[in-house]
């Protein structure tokens, strides 16, 4: 048995660990356009943070790819998807023979259509090792920074700047920052946060015109900068699968065993789509965790063996300067909102479940908020009164709390 | 394999595991030196109420949700107990999202921590277990 896979990240990598769960000994073949050994792509802000190192922030040990048998192809990419015939082909014309393959090709920054920036001098993303190194080489004491968006990159890339720059300006067309997981009370926290520690937010406007180093917003505003970031969001990579037939929604389409339309062809992270349980709808949810467990269940399917990919929610943790924020599911229905200005907790509640929560300063004990959700636990099953003020196992009946604490797990 | 689990009848709520955890992974030898007019932070953690208590720690999970959400590669299982790499770990709280028993915990040096069945630290029989007075946490296959 041969094993392609297109990509070294997390789907990549859980995909590794899925086929050597089931099969030690089929050949597994690696190809990425990047040359770096495996890393964890959201610690690049932590790397110019000084808080983890190029060694330590490897996703996997350096033995990995040996232990795994596993053959690496880095600095090249695969172009073409043949499925008739089984092969890839890579960006110098050769061809390469699967018997099982993994698209796990991720996502690419998207590039706002605004006039004027290609003109920018000094511009960077913020998604990998090598844009990280870009960054730091174009930043110093005396740089003004712009961000272009204040989503999850956007801030990450603002917070590991802090102290090192002049100025620090985020730009985002939405009306808060962190629009996709926090509510506009809850941004309003993290938001005061991080302008104490200097950054600079406008807000429900956007760039309309970019010079070598200044940018014309829609309100009339102009930025000057001397290092322009762009963290508008991410698109995912489909034309591998688009191309070679395969369907493609809003991401790659993947059924549970996470396997495209075409024959012997899987897929999974952030190039993919999935049912979000929580949502009760189709959408790409860009997040680690399930990129990884996508990549395992595909590996075990792959090789052979039974694995489905269910229950994905939204949840993300993310923090700011010893701010940390945890948030999970969908903000619809009721809901219990908790704040004492340094900590804020809502619970969004509908049809006897928990739809969603969002936690931020105190985040003890996340996940049994999470598991409620994943689970959809009927809330008439627990103490909803002791889930409300804080997340703990003595809300659960006497019988749950012994299985769970007195069996193998 | 052996893992920690609770009785919780016999729980006396005295918090004494926590204790000998916050001890077992001190590095000290004298219980009195390593925890006197110290702050704790162990890896087992007392719930209690009205008229039950009970401890909780990792269940070491065999397909755990903390090992596979982990951004860092920090949580890894060895031999099947769940270990975390403090040296890797970068404290972005993603295990404490996924974790259903809410047993990662947040630690002093600003990245997670978690019981590691004290195979690291004093091996054999977990010091919590060795420490409870009334046998409501044992150390047992099951």
């Amino acid at each position: 048995m041969k094993y392609v896979i297109i990509g070294n990240s997390t789907a990549a990598i859980g995909c590794v660990e899925g086929i050597r769960k089931v099969d030690r000994e089929g050949k597994i073949l690696i190809i990425s356009a990047e040359l770096h050994h495996t890393y964890s792509r959201p610690l690049i802000s932590y790397l110019l943070m000084g808080k983890t190192d190029e060694q330590r922030m490897k996703y996997r040990p350096d033995a990995f790819y040996e232990e795994n048998g596993c053959e690496t192809m880095f600095g090249k990419s695969v172009t073409k998807i043949s499925p008739d015939k089984k092969t890839v082909t890579l960006d110098d014309g050769s061809e390469i023979a699967y018997d099982k393959l993994m698209v796990a090709s991720g996502s690419r920054p998207f590039v706002p259509p605004v006039e004027g920036l290609e003109k920018v001098k000094n511009r960077t993303s913020f998604m990998t090792l090598d844009d990280a190194h870009s960054l730091k080489a174009m930043t110093g004491p005396k740089t003004d920074v712009m961000i272009l968006g204040a989503g999850l990159i956007g801030l990450k890339c603002a917070e590991c700047l802090i102290g090192k720059v002049k100025s620090i300006t985020v730009v985002d067309m939405a009306d808060r920052i962190l629009p996709s997981i926090l509510t506009p009370e809850a941004a309003a926290v993290v938001q005061r946060h991080l302008e104490k520690y200097g950054v600079k937010f406008i807000l429900s406007d956007s760039a309309a015109e970019f010079t070598k180093d200044s940018a014309k917003l829609a309100s009339g505003k102009t930025v000057e900068f001397d290092v322009l970031v762009t963290a508008v969001g991410v698109r995912p990579n489909t034309g591998l699968v688009s191309d070679a037939g395969g369907k493609v929604g809003k991401g790659i389409y993947t059924n549970e065993k996470c396997e495209t339309t075409l024959k012997d062809v899987y897929s999974g992270g952030d190039c993919t789509e999935y049912y979000d349980s929580a949502l009760g709808d189709v959408r790409i949810l860009a997040i680690l965790p399930n990129a990884y467990m996508q990549g395992l269940t595909a590996g075990i399917n792959m090789a052979g063996g039974e694995a489905a990919f269910e229950h994905a929610i939204p949840m993300n943790a993310i923090g700011f300067y010893g701010l940390h924020i945890i948030t999970a599911g969908v903000y619809e229905g009721e809901s219990y909102v908790k704040s004492d200005g340094e900590n804020y907790k809502a619970l969004y509640f509908k049809d006897n479940v928990l739809k969603g929560f969002i936690l931020i300063g105190d985040v003890a004990r996340a996940g049994i908020y999470t598991a409620l959700i994943r689970e959809a636990t009927p809330l008439d099953s627990i103490n909803f009164d002791m889930i409300k003020e804080r997340p703990q196992l003595m809300a659960f009946a006497k019988n749950v709390r012994r299985s769970r604490l007195g069996e193998e797990q | 394999m052996k893992r920690v689990y609770v009785n919780e009848q016999w729980c006396l709520g005295c918090h004494l595991c926590e204790y000998y955890c916050a001890f077992a992974n001190s590095g000290v030898n004298d219980m009195v030196k390593a925890l006197k007019d110290k702050d704790i932070y162990p890896n087992i953690q007392i719930e209690e109420d009205k008229d039950v208590s009970f401890a909780v720690s990792c269940r070491h999970c065999r397909d755990p949700l903390c090992v596979k959400s982990c951004i860092s590669g920090s949580l890894s299982i060895s031999d099947g107990v769940i270990k975390v790499d403090q040296d890797k770990c970068v404290g972005c709280y993603t295990c404490i999202l996924a974790c259903p028993y809410g047993a990662i915990l947040p630690s002093p040096r600003g990245v997670v921590q978690k019981c590691e069945l004290c195979v690291d630290n004093i091996g054999g029989t977990p010091n919590c277990v060795k420490g409870c007075p009334n046998a409501a946490i044992v150390f047992e296959e099951r």
